[in-house]
């Protein structure tokens, strides 16, 4: 199981190591990290995508909380929560593919930011599927490079008041 | 006024009521050390780094008061590192201070430059590179409170030279901005976890309480577990980190539980319908396998911090808090008429007692190394302070010395750090010098932190170490031989120095005790000398620490001597 844990800490240099160092100790996978600072410039929101079955994520919100520096641990739900991840994907081109290309990011809402004769950088913000989706149609074309930094999330505040 | 970063590190020493540091000083540590010159504060001078913050951990485990310790950069700071990860395996408050090369060659890879920060992040409890001489008064409040309080631990400061030389206007005095922490459940659950945790000891038969080092730590959480026992009738086990927690000479005492506890424990815990964890974390070393722990129980789990909550073993029924706070609000919950019956329970307990004592071979003119540590009780009328290495004399020592009260009992737990019992005996001694120490020690132990000796004869640290001398590496040796075909693998110590020589060598008393009869004549001698003192017991060489369960094995299915 996968889950999304929002994390919000002091925000002062050392503290991603204490955070990541916790989950090297005790074996707990992470997917991926992103790390920002909030409305409050003091304070720094990380979201961490983990993998493991309930009693994990027990485990792992009880000893993130621990941290001195923490300041909150929730656990968002997928239903309830809106998660976003960029990516910035550079795609071979010939004139031939060119045009394929172009269509499939405007198909995605991806702007193109960039281009050269045997290349197009895209960049996409969206759900995790939805970029899975888009690299998955860019692959055949060739991926020379990509970055993704990572999801993001918040709680749904809609669904907090049903 | 300006100030140097070292004179307010000094005076924050001393609003802190710090009067004993352990430590070893270095270059980038020359500030401080400029500034102890003429401070009131006893720096204990050890003759490695490693001594120094073993000793400042014996100092706090004994004495209940945060121990301190200080050394210099790169190779003192990491040395300091198998004894920081020893106190945070056993919650002790400890808080070290490294020197550090100046900010501007930080990150240069600089002469004894390491970056202890970074290494010590998962071996502390919380720990600072102060880059800034106006940040340290307040990070010194910090890191005593944060040792101190929930459970404890120890917390490094890392101190630049250039932070303890700069001059800064007096600072204020802090306030601490630690981030507070949210509820860990709401007062509905809690009075629903409490009113079920009576309800469970209303109707359990076979009750059991299983005490760990969290009821040493919390102040009078000893008299409270008493008071909840014997109003309810509860008999009690100890971790080994619990030993002292409850007089192991009370009727209602099982001692000590898990690989090298006493059957009826073992039995005990197996046997129980409800089990109350107090102040302890379901060890491996307590469980065995974990699915067979106590497998006919009910669990309640009493602890300070939330994580301990299912982290082995989901309980049933959980309160988090301080361990007195709780075992008095269950002894108050209680009403003892209306309890289950436990006349059965008791009686089954008192006949496995009778039938499965703790009990070793005498062999004629062979000194039992279970016979020394007797003595040493018998002679010490339980009332020492004990420390111990790791391995067979620790465990030896936590089976045959009974302790009847809170921090008589010190030993490495958590981490089994072989080397910590001299220099935390050295510790001890400092903070109750009106007590007995003796560190019962094994020859391969011993020689880990051999050089405290200096230290302890140069500042008269009254200490007594008892060495269970057999000449081999005791533990290990035992599991080669049950468990490996006898193949004794580099465990035989040949090559071991005189150890009487050694002792005089460096001023102490040394004795070498060859035969049973001499025994207690030299326990009373080292207690009778006002100097330390080795007393080189020439043990058994092949005995086993016994009953002992398998490792992954249940711990009701323990393996004891053949008969011989």
């Amino acid at each position: 199981m996968r889950h999304i844990i929002s994390v919000l800490v002091r925000n002062h240099p050392g503290v991603l190591s204490h955070v990541v160092g916790l989950f090297t100790r005790r074996s707990y996978n992470i997917e991926s990290l992103a790390a920002g600072v909030t409305e409050n410039p003091e304070i720094t929101r990380i979201t961490i995508v983990v993998t493991g079955d309930d009693r994990v994520l027990d485990q792992v919100m009880k000893q993130v909380n621990k941290l001195v520096d923490v300041l909150s641990v929730s656990d968002l739900k997928y239903d309830q929560a809106i998660t976003r991840e960029l990516a910035i994907i550079t795609v071979k081109t010939t004139l031939q593919t060119r045009g394929a290309v172009i269509e499939i990011a405007n198909v995605f809402g991806a702007k193109v930011v960039d281009m050269s004769e045997d290349t197009i950088t895209l960049e996409l913000s969206g759900t995790e599927r939805v970029l899975q989706n888009l690299v998955r149609l860019l692959k055949p074309f060739g991926i020379s490079e990509m970055a993704r930094t990572g999801m993001i999330a918040l709680a749904m505040k809609s669904s907090e008041e049903q | 006024m300006k100030k140097t970063g070292a004179k307010i590190f000094v005076e924050t020493l001393l609003e802190h009521g710090v009067n004993t540091i352990f430590g070893y000083p270095g270059g980038v540590l020359l500030p401080i050390y400029d500034e102890l010159y003429h401070a009131p504060i006893r720096h204990i001078l050890t003759r490695h780094e490693q001594g120094a913050i073993h000793a400042a951990d014996g100092y706090a485990r004994a004495s209940g008061k945060v121990g301190v310790c200080m050394a210099t950069s790169g190779p003192g700071a990491t040395n300091l590192v198998t004894g920081l990860a020893t106190a945070f395996m056993d919650s002790v408050p400890v808080v070290a201070f490294t020197g550090q090369v100046s900010t501007h060659l930080l990150g240069n890879d600089s002469f004894q430059e390491a970056d202890i920060y970074g290494i010590s992040i998962p071996i502390t409890k919380y720990n600072y590179l102060v880059k800034d001489t106006a940040r340290l008064k307040e990070v010194m409040y910090e890191a005593f409170y944060l040792a101190t309080s929930g459970r404890p631990g120890p917390v490094l400061i890392d101190l630049p030279k250039d932070v303890q030389s700069n001059q800064i206007d007096e600072p204020k005095a802090p306030e601490l901005t630690l981030p507070p922490k949210g509820p860990l459940y709401t007062p509905e659950e809690r009075k629903r976890q409490l009113e079920l945790i009576l309800s469970l000891i209303s109707k359990a038969e076979r009750p059991v309480i299983y005490a760990g080092g969290g009821v040493i730590k919390s102040e009078g959480a000893d008299k409270a577990l008493r008071h909840l026992a014997e109003k309810a009738k509860i008999p009690v086990t100890t971790t080994l980190m619990g030993k002292g927690a409850f007089p192991e000479t009370h009727p209602l005492s099982l001692g000590m539980l898990g690989m090298h506890g006493t059957r009826y424990a073992n039995y005990a815990v197996a046997k129980c319908d409800l089990l109350i964890a107090v102040g302890a974390r379901f060890d491996d070393r307590v469980t065995g396998e974990p699915s067979t722990f106590a497998r006919e129980a009910k669990i309640v789990h009493l602890d300070i911090d939330p994580a301990e909550v299912g982290k082995i073993i989901q309980p049933d029924a959980y309160l988090i808090g301080q361990a007195r706070d709780l075992l008095q609000e269950l002894a108050e919950g209680i009403e003892p008429q209306g309890l289950a019956s436990h006349e059965e329970w008791l009686l089954q307990i008192d006949r496995w007692k009778r039938d499965f004592p703790l009990s070793y071979p005498k062999k004629e003119g062979v000194i039992s190394p279970q016979y020394v540590v007797e003595q040493i009780y018998e002679k010490t009328q339980g009332e020492a302070i004990i420390t111990t290495e790791v391995g067979q004399n620790q465990m030896w020592a936590a089976q045959y010395y009974k302790c009847s009260r809170p921090r008589s009992f010190i030993s490495s737990g958590g981490l089994g750090t072989m080397g910590y019992g001299f220099p935390a005996a050295i510790g001890a001694k400092i903070a109750c010098p009106d007590r007995i120490v003796f560190d019962i020690a094994g020859d391969g132990s011993f020689q880990m932190n051999i050089q405290e000796l200096a230290t302890a004869v140069y500042n008269k640290v009254n200490v007594k170490v008892a060495i269970l001398n057999n000449g081999f590496l005791g533990m290990v040796r035992q599991w080669q031989e049950l468990f490996y075909g006898r193949r004794y693998s580099q465990t035989r110590l040949s090559g071991n120095p005189d150890f009487v020589k050694i002792a005089e060598g460096y001023g102490a008393l040394g004795l070498r005790v060859e035969t049973p009869e001499e025994v207690p004549l030299a326990i009373e001698r080292a207690i009778a000398e006002d100097r330390p003192v080795v007393i080189d017991f020439h043990v058994d060489p092949e005995e086993n620490v016994y009953p002992m369960v398998p490792p992954g094995g249940a711990i009701n299915d323990m393996l004891d001597r053949k008969e011989e």
